[in-house]
């Protein structure tokens, strides 16, 4: 058999002309006409749930009077934790930590204790206000290092440590030790959390939902209900945006919606108003980490520890896993010689918080990239050189003993350089703060080049694994689906364009439905930007095993040797005769060949002990890295970016304009972590910042003002991925650290650059003010 | 309840969607356009995403006769009440299309631009550029962030919504555009409408649209109690937000749309909204433009009224800094008796205004600028389309060298919006100098006590509020290096 290209092959191939296929549903998205679950016709018949959220952090439920709830209009019935056929539990790490509704105790503000279902949503909202609770306040224990000085742990925390940090410490000619803050964030996904779910006979239930996880739904909802998971069908066309938060938040929603369908035998939506949606589902972990450097006089690392203490919430959820992840990028690109890192999840009366882009892994880097301003200003240097001289160079070993195999930096940092021109931008905007230091002038600059070293891959290794089912149909027409979900990534797109390429036929050939759990099983959530690389290769597979069907077929009917056959486009060649494709596939299934097939893939290579801290728990790094230069008003605080240059490594790209646009995307989403977005709690442990008008992600405007992202497309993955590629989804959500220490950088020009400024995260006006402030003072962090 | 309003009842709401005619008999005054879209009309394809009017995933347009033409304008269907669109033309995504009816040119330009990745916001932002695209032909980088203050994505970082606003105005056919088409037709229909009173119930609820002003004073004698809506873009969120019953509710966003400028004052009808009082701010206070544009996104400040943002008394309020500053003025209205007060007069307290029930904010009076020296000044976490954590008017007037008056107001600083007079005093009758306004910046410390909250804590607001005396001075006294943040993208 003579394949026309090995996909995944490192060498070019006629896919290039599918390389800028626009989003598969984005006609659909312009027009209004794209479905998301909210506008699903209903069943006749159908019915709104809605949450009773807690209205305290901490208690223990004295009583609970739903009489007025009850007898509201439209209230058609109200469900505790009593009304629960099976486990009242949605633990993804099954902890049994997670409630569906809180029964005796609420762990956060927010928690939800019921449900109303009444005709309309309109009516279930109003009357899921009306229920009296009475409390017996308990200890609020709100932020991480309360929760450390109280022991309270969800799961138990990591170490890596590789050499004597200790002893490398104490020898170093310099050791700074210092503390970093660093603020959570909401996902503000624009579609928020929505489960429809439909009764069927027995105990089979079809849930509509929009969840990055569909198995794990299924699982929840047999688990709530107490049935087999074959009863259980779970559907997902699309989501309108998802970023982790949808990872595990979704399941409580399905279980209320299932369990209420289920009781009443008719269709139960559950759609949370944006408010309640915020207060009651996970975000991304806030951390304090404590951390020492030791280097030396020309700003080399000897040793690094670090203490990663994180505001888990009430319940484990996924912050193992996320905590571990922290210190998997504890060292971003550098290379510590002897280094201890630890994390501590920690148990909070606060929302349980949940995978977000980066996974932990953000938290980590960020450190790496404090330590690296500390030894920057402490020897008077450019943080750029500082970042060359501790570079991983090849071989190196990370904190967890994997050693860095494909490093790319120096050679993307050198491209970069000189695109931005960072060298004279440097320069003049030292030149401006120096005229503003003569002048009194108010305005300052700052200029900052961070890069991003990302491992891809499940941590928990049994998740690196995917399922695909394509058939052909006898007219030549495809279907694919695959356990991946589509949330605006281009997921979907990218694997469209694998089968199309696979069969050498356009992709309007190819059409991709809804992911559903009845065709493919066991999938992973689409999450740790796995999506491509595992669903990918599972639908090349199932392609492969039909293509060598055909050719089995077209060799024993045309007495053919499989090196004769080729498919070209729309065709195929079997020496020189040239049949149309969907001819071959007519034939085919004339002669009872079998058009469908099931393709699978794990990921090769990848093992991890936790508890030795020892493995190789990536496959490959992903790498990047982004130039940001800020003006900053030191009379507020208030900053613009003027401009910001990134070039990043997606591999060989299966589609330049898909990765850009993550690339984009994730770069002002992670602005937007450490710039304008402030999750704030009340002293009784109420988030205050619960909507779009007090929870400020970026606008169009916020922006920088020139953005110029490429590709680095020399970079070809070392590993044989899905075209070579790499992934995409998180990465780039660590470049926006670029504006972060370039707001520093100009806070610091106050002080003659003398000082680390020790910004927190997030940056508000406000924070950079007062950072401006504490260095004028000469004060310390 | 008088025999005349009585008499009233039952007049149905009427206006245009797409391309049907819409009668309602039956409605409660928080009923949404976007709820009557989605569920009302199963179209689906305007989102919510937030129901506050933040996020722009609702955002349609809605066509009105506005001195004698017919201007469209992009708003947010989730905070808009249908008895509001008495006499309107609402358009939603689903009636937009291209000449030939494919896809219209911002929506072609959307997708050769990949300017959507998950979806859920696009056909926000498709109605924001629409519109966009129908006013502005070919707008700058600056005018399309303007157009998209309104509206979030949180996928593509905007890069690639900018780069297609930018393509669509170079694609054109704005004349073969299907609103362009439909305008004589569309102005026919509303003109039969115009001047009508609407006034339907629900149960016992009860939304009324008076015919014009001297109606709606009527109304309110009637029914002082009324919840008096106007661009709804507060009164929204206590229905959608709060769930707060606003029955009866009067409409009052189409009526007061005055502006008359004379020799010593601007009068402004209380209807006006931030749109339409921009480009006169601009024209006489060319300090505070980019103020004014500060203020919420293009759909809020299409709905947003003067009057409404004076008198639902926010201790932060936007305008009336400024207004304060200015020494504008109040014209209340109860039945045909009116009162003019100083707008600082009418901020009792939190919460607690100088308004009589049944009487209405008419007209806002702003003394022109003459030789005063004016600019407004906030901070927010976010620079656009986010409510100050600080707010501040300044109007100062030397004279040979001395402050001769001196009026400086903030909002975000105590329970209303107010002057601040020990920096006032530390400013008049001295020399115009740098040192004054340092003074000034430590007077201002005195006069309030702010709170610590979710936008600022108490000692940043402290801090500002001094600053700004310092900015003041800077961008008076001139000099090399720049004293302001240059947001605009250079083009």
């Amino acid at each position: 058999m003579k394949h026309d290209h090995d996909i995944t092959a490192a060498t070019p191939t006629l896919a290039e002309t599918l390389a800028e296929t626009p989003h598969e549903s984005a006609t659909k998205h312009v027009t209004g006409r794209a479905d998301y679950t909210d506008d699903l016709v209903l069943p006749e018949g159908a019915l709104h749930a809605y949450l009773g959220l807690s209205t305290v952090a901490h208690g223990r439920i004295r009583s609970m009077d739903l009489d007025a709830v009850r007898v509201a209009p439209g209230v058609i019935d109200v469900l505790t934790a009593a009304d629960i056929p099976g486990h009242n539990d949605v633990s993804p790490v099954q902890k049994e930590d997670d409630p569906i509704f809180a029964e005796s105790e609420v762990m956060f503000h927010g928690q939800p204790i019921f449900a109303v279902v009444a005709e309309t949503r309109d009516q279930a909202r109003r009357a899921a206000v009306l229920a009296k609770v009475d409390y017996e306040d308990l200890p609020l224990v709100l932020d991480p290092l309360s929760a450390r000085d109280a022991g309270s742990f969800v799961q138990p925390g990591m170490t890596l440590r590789r050499g004597e940090p200790e002893a490398a410490l104490a020898a170093a000619p310099r050791r700074i030790d210092g503390r970093m803050v660093i603020g959570g964030q909401d996902h503000f996904y624009l579609e928020g959390q929505i489960a429809l779910a439909i009764p069927g006979e027995d105990d089979e239930v079809t849930i509509f939902t929009s969840t990055q996880h569909p198995t794990e739904v299924q699982h929840m909802v047999a688990h709530a209900l107490g049935v087999p998971a074959h009863a259980v069908v779970v559907n997902v066309r699309r989501m309108g945006g998802g970023f982790g938060g949808k990872e595990t938040q979704m399941n409580l929603f399905c279980c209320v919606a299932a369990i209420a369908a289920k009781k009443w035998h008719r269709a139960v939506k559950l759609r949370p108003d944006r408010d309640d949606d915020m207060i009651a589902t996970g975000k991304r972990h806030d951390f304090v980490t404590d951390y020492a450097v030791g280097f030396d006089h020309q700003g080399k690392i000897l040793a690094v520890t670090g203490d990663w203490y994180a505001r888990c919430g009430f319940s484990a959820d996924l912050s193992m896993a996320v905590t571990d992840r922290a210190l998997f990028h504890a060292d971003n690109a550098y290379f510590y010689p002897d280094v201890q890192v630890r994390s501590h999840p920690l148990r909070t009366n606060t929302v349980s918080n949940t995978a977000f882009r980066g996974f932990g892994g953000p938290q980590g880097v960020i450190v790496a990239e404090r330590i690296i301003e500390e030894i920057a200003y402490a020897t008077g240097q450019d943080t750029l050189a500082v970042r060359k001289a501790n570079f991983y160079t090849h071989g190196q070993l990370t904190p967890y003993h994997q050693p860095v195999e494909d490093m790319i930096l120096p050679q993307l940092i050198g491209e970069l350089e000189g695109s931005c021109d960072y060298a004279a931008r440097r320069r003049a905007v030292l030149d401006w703060n120096a005229r503003a230091d003569a002048s009194g002038g108010v305005i300052r600059r700052g200029i900052a080049l961070t890069p991003v070293k990302f491992g891809i891959s499940f941590t928990a290794t049994h998740f690196n694994q995917a399922g695909a089912l394509v058939h052909i149909y006898s007219d030549g027409s495809i279907m694919l689906n695959h356990g991946g979900t589509e949330m605006g990534q281009g997921l979907h797109t990218k694997i469209v364009q694998v089968v199309a390429e696979a069969f050498n036929v356009g992709v309007e050939q190819v059409r991709i439905t809804k992911t559903t759990t009845e065709k493919v099983p066991n999938t992973s959530a689409t999450a740790a930007s796995s999506g491509t690389d595992l669903n990918g290769m599972a639908a090349l597979d199932a392609c492969n095993q039909i293509k060598a069907r055909l050719v089995a077929f077209l060799c024993e009917t045309k007495d053919a040797e499989p090196g004769e056959i080729e498919f070209l486009r729309d065709h195929v060649r079997v020496r020189d005769e040239v049949i149309a494709f969907s001819k071959v596939v007519q034939t085919a299934y004339l002669a009872r060949v079998q058009l469908s097939a099931a393709g699978f893939y794990a990921t090769p290579k990848i093992h991890w002990n936790r508890a030795a801290g020892r493995g190789r728990p990536f496959y490959y790094f992903a790498y990047g890295a982004a130039c940001a230069e800020v003006s900053v008003d030191t009379l507020t605080g208030e900053y613009v970016i003027e401009r910001a240059d990134v070039l990043h490594d997606v591999g060989r790209s299966i589609n330049p304009a898909i990765d850009k646009g993550q690339v984009e995307g994730a770069f002002v989403q992670g602005t937007g972590w450490l710039t304008s977005e402030e999750l704030w709690w009340d002293d009784k442990g109420r988030l205050r910042t619960h909507a779009p008008s007090t929870y400020k992600i970026p606008l169009a405007s916020d922006r920088p003002k020139v953005f110029n992202v490429a590709l680095a497309d020399w970079s070809v993955n070392a590993e044989r991925t899905i075209k070579r590629s790499k992934a995409v989804g998180e990465p780039p959500f660590m470049l926006g650290i670029s504006v972060f220490e370039a707001i520093g950088h100009a806070v610091a020009s106050v002080a003659g650059y003398r000082e680390c400024p020790r910004l927190g995260a997030p940056a508000t006006p406000e924070r950079v003010l007062m950072a401006v402030e504490r260095l004028r003072a000469g004060t310390a962090a | 309840m008088s025999d005349s309003v009585n008499q009233q009842q039952s007049q149905p709401i009427r206006f245009l969607l797409n391309q049907t005619e819409v009668v309602l008999t039956e409605a409660g005054p928080g009923d949404t356009v976007l709820d009557f879209l989605r569920l009302g009309r199963g179209l689906t394809g305007t989102k919510e995403g937030c129901a506050e009017g933040d996020c722009g995933a609702c955002t349609v347009l809605v066509g009105r006769l506005h001195d004698g033409g017919l201007v469209y304008e992009p708003i947010n269907a989730c905070i808009r009440f249908l008895a509001s669109c008495h006499g309107c033309h609402v358009v939603s995504i689903e009636h937009l299309r291209g000449a030939d009816g494919g896809l219209h040119p911002v929506q072609q330009a959307m997708v050769d631009h990949h300017a959507s990745q998950c979806g859920f916001c696009t056909p926000g932002f498709v109605m924001a550029l629409y519109a966009l695209w129908m006013t502005h032909p070919h707008p700058t980088v600056v005018q399309v962030e303007t157009a998209l203050q309104g509206n979030l994505c949180r996928c593509t970082g905007y890069e690639p919504i900018v780069k297609a606003a930018l393509a669509a105005g170079r694609a054109g056919g704005q004349a073969r555009d299907a609103l362009m088409q439909e305008r004589a037709e569309v102005t026919a229909k509303l003109r039969a409408i115009a001047g009508s009173r609407a006034d339907v119930s629900r149960g016992d609820e009860r939304a009324i649209v008076p015919a014009d002003v001297d109606d709606l004073a009527r109304v309110l004698t009637d029914h002082p109690q009324a919840t008096i809506v106007a661009g709804a873009t507060d009164v929204g969120l206590w229905v959608t937000k709060l769930l707060r019953p606003i029955s009866p509710a009067v409409f009052a966003g189409h009526l007061m749309k005055d502006l008359t400028v004379e020799d010593d004052d601007i009068r402004i009808g209380a209807g006006v909204t931030y749109s339409e009082i921009a480009p006169v701010l601009a024209d006489h206070f060319p300090e505070v433009e980019d103020y004014v544009l500060r203020i919420g996104g293009w759909q809020i400040r299409n709905a947003g009224t003067l009057g409404g943002n004076i008198a639902n008394g926010s201790p932060i309020g936007e305008m009336p800094p400024l207004l304060i500053a200015l020494g504008a003025r109040i014209v209340l209205r109860r039945g045909d008796a009116r009162r003019e007060i100083a707008l600082e007069d009418f901020f009792i307290d939190y919460g607690k205004q100088d308004r009589a029930q049944g009487e209405f904010v008419e007209t806002i009076v702003i003394p022109r600028k003459g030789t005063a020296r004016v600019a407004a000044y906030k901070v927010s976490k976010r620079a656009n389309a986010d409510i100050s954590a600080v707010a501040a008017g300044f109007r100062v007037v030397v004279e040979g060298g001395v402050i001769t008056d001196a009026r400086v107001a903030f909002g975000g600083m105590a329970g209303t919006p107010r002057r601040a007079p020990s920096a006032e005093a530390a400013l008049i009758g001295q020399p115009f100098a740098a040192d004054t306004f340092e003074g000034a910046a430590r007077a201002v410390a005195g006069d309030f006590t702010p709170l610590s909250d979710w936008r600022a804590s108490a000692d940043y607001r402290r801090a500002v509020a001094g600053n700004f005396f310092r900015r003041f001075w800077l961008e008076q006294s001139g000099g090399d290096m720049p004293v302001r943040l240059n947001r605009a993208v250079g083009e």
